[in-house]
């Protein structure tokens, strides 16, 4: 009896890290199921799916830069304002006449300093927790954007700069229709989440990351610079909200003052989705994708079903709550007290 | 072999304050290779401190360190990891969500280099950590397992691992046998034993007098941050270390 008790557990114990890694996939697929049942016609037709992967495309830069900072066991509240602020730069040196390849470059680099100063403030400073400085700069990034537009919308952006975000690559050498294109958003999205899943799986400096989330005194006592390595997140973050700005310029063809609102609290709520845990050194970069998917697909699908967008507020927190829930059931689990 | 030639680490005149607090006055300690210190003292009477000290996560308001005989600076950790002192800390200082291999490489990995990027090279770390578990005679069911699932003796072991996987010539235990269940205890204590045998001089802060009379040869108690008494352990009782560790002689 006991012996059999035992390999029971055994197996349960070997299933733990599968469903750790790939539970969230599940999930995800559940929901296409579902929605595809739901609406047969229009939901996996392939102007709808080009058309969920746009409306992400953006967000999951935001989720990807937050994820990084949440393994660390902190919080990036600014990212909305950071995509705001580079787009408004973006905007007026577009309108300054700047060469295509210099509009392109410098919301990347004004997200980059924007997450520097997050990273600088945070480290140098000694800011009790993450979300005090990043709460700060909110309200500064997104100042300071208004500021410099003098906090009105500047639209009209060239071809090049909107390739990005606009642009679309031909299949029909595929025999597919002119419709039935693929968004370079997409193949851009693949691009930065395969990067990333690579520095954060089979990188030193990923694999310190993971160790200051799992345990900050271990990752200092093992000689590793916390400091440098918060840093050089909170930059990678503000960079890639900067993309993210990118692209949203490719999409509105404006920059606005509304531009990212609200939109941090989008990004946390897709990396907690997809397995990421605020107390640091758990998520993966799989999981974020699946989570900033699932609140696409979500929103897409209640879209379809027009239902109103009150109920899909209601339906993604409650999401949030229990997708956390799931992660303490797993948590208890896989930990021994 | 004389005492003096295998002197590894001299702690000379070691004073720190915090602030206004004094947490060592002008405190002295030596470790020779293959031996084993013990450190006992109340609480508060800065052994942790003057650990701290000397694995370079504080740096001493005044006093000097001396390793193998020369005068060194430790500016953090990693100045002293170079030199082959090693600290087991009390929190054990693993990161619970990775392997054990990572565990004991973190900080250090072997990597394969692309440019500026330093790729993990998991093979060997597997490798080695593999190697060095079996050298210390340490059963874990697999290097990939993480250290969270693991039972405190075995994180204790895998602590110990983690500090001698470089060649460590002094490694300073903070409590090794504090949080673990009795059964452990002794598991760990012989570990450290093996340790000495291989030549490593062994710092041990412990509050337990059956340890402390179990592995060390030399026993010295800290009294409100000075040095107090000092003893070989044949010359001494467990009854006189407890009363040091009070502040009687």
């Amino acid at each position: 009896m006991e012996e059999k008790d035992k390999k029971k557990e055994s197996l349960y114990v070997k299933l733990i890290p599968y469903f750790e890694r790939y539970g969230i996939l599940l999930l995800l697929v559940i929901m296409i199921l579902v929605m595809h049942i739901l609406q047969p016609d229009v939901f996996l037709s392939w102007r709808n799916i080009t058309n969920v992967f746009k409306q992400i495309s953006w967000q999951s830069m935001l989720a990807l830069g937050v994820f990084m900072v949440i393994v660390t066991a902190g919080i990036d509240l600014s990212v909305g304002s950071i995509m705001m602020l580079s787009l408004m730069v973006l905007a007026i040196v577009a309108k300054a006449g700047a060469p295509w390849f210099v509009v392109i470059l410098v919301p990347l680099f004004a997200g980059f300093v924007c997450g520097l100063i997050n990273g600088l403030g945070i480290t140098l400073l000694r800011m009790p927790h993450p979300f005090i400085m990043t709460l700060g700069t909110l309200y500064i990034f997104r100042g300071t954007g208004n500021l410099i537009s003098g906090g009105t919308p500047i639209s009209g952006f060239t071809d090049e700069v909107r390739y990005l975000g606009h642009g679309r690559i031909d299949l029909t050498w595929l025999g597919l229709e002119k419709s039935q294109y693929l968004p370079v958003s997409l193949v851009l999205i693949a691009i930065v989440y395969i990067i990333f899943w690579a520095f954060m799986n089979h990188t030193r400096t990923g694999k310190w990351i993971y160790a200051i989330g799992g345990n900050p005194n271990a990752a200092r006592a093992s000689g590793i610079n916390v400091n440098k390595i918060l840093v050089i997140v909170y930059s990678l973050c503000g960079f890639l909200s900067g993309i993210g700005a990118l692209i949203l310029a490719g999409r509105a063809d404006s920059g606005y003052p509304n531009a990212g609102l609200q939109s941090e609290l989008d990004a946390i709520a897709a990396c907690i989705i997809g397995g990421a845990s605020f107390f640091g050194g758990r998520g993966t970069v799989l999981g974020v994708f699946a989570g900033v998917m699932i609140m696409g697909i979500l929103r897409n699908g209640l879209n379809l079903m027009d239902v109103s967008s009150f109920w899909q507020q209601v339906l993604i927190g409650s999401i949030i709550v229990l997708a956390v829930y799931i992660d303490v059931l797993r948590r208890e689990l896989g930990t021994r007290k | 072999m004389s005492p003096e030639n295998n002197l590894l680490l001299e702690a000379k005149g070691i004073t720190k304050y915090f602030g206004t607090i004094t947490a060592l006055e002008n405190v002295d300690l030596k470790i020779h290779a293959g031996e084993c210190l013990g450190v006992v003292g109340d609480n508060g009477a800065g052994k942790t401190t003057l650990m701290k000290v000397l694995s370079g996560l504080y740096k001493p308001s005044s006093g000097s360190l001396f390793f193998e005989g020369n005068e060194k600076i430790l500016e953090s950790p990693r100045d002293s990891q170079n030199l082959g002192l090693e600290m087991v800390y009390q929190d054990l200082a693993l990161a619970g969500n990775l392997p054990i291999g990572e565990n004991i490489f973190l900080g250090r990995e072997p990597t394969k280099n692309l440019g500026l990027l330093k790729f993990l090279d998991f093979k060997k770390i597997k490798e080695l950590t593999e190697e060095h578990l079996g050298k210390l005679k340490i059963n874990v069911k697999s290097a990939d397992q993480k250290v969270e699932e693991l039972s405190g003796g075995q994180r204790q072991a895998v602590a110990i691992a983690r500090s001698t996987a470089f060649n460590a010539k002094v490694v300073i235990m903070d409590e090794p046998t504090a949080a673990l269940a009795i059964k452990e205890v002794g598991k760990v204590l012989d570990l450290i034993n093996s340790l000495k045998k291989t030549g490593v001089g062994v710092i041990v802060i412990s509050h337990r007098m059956d340890d402390i009379f179990y592995v060390c040869d030399r026993v010295m108690a800290l009294f409100q941050g000075t040095n107090f008494a000092e003893a070989e352990l044949s010359k001494t009782s467990r009854d006189e270390v407890i009363g040091w560790i009070m502040g009687k002689k």
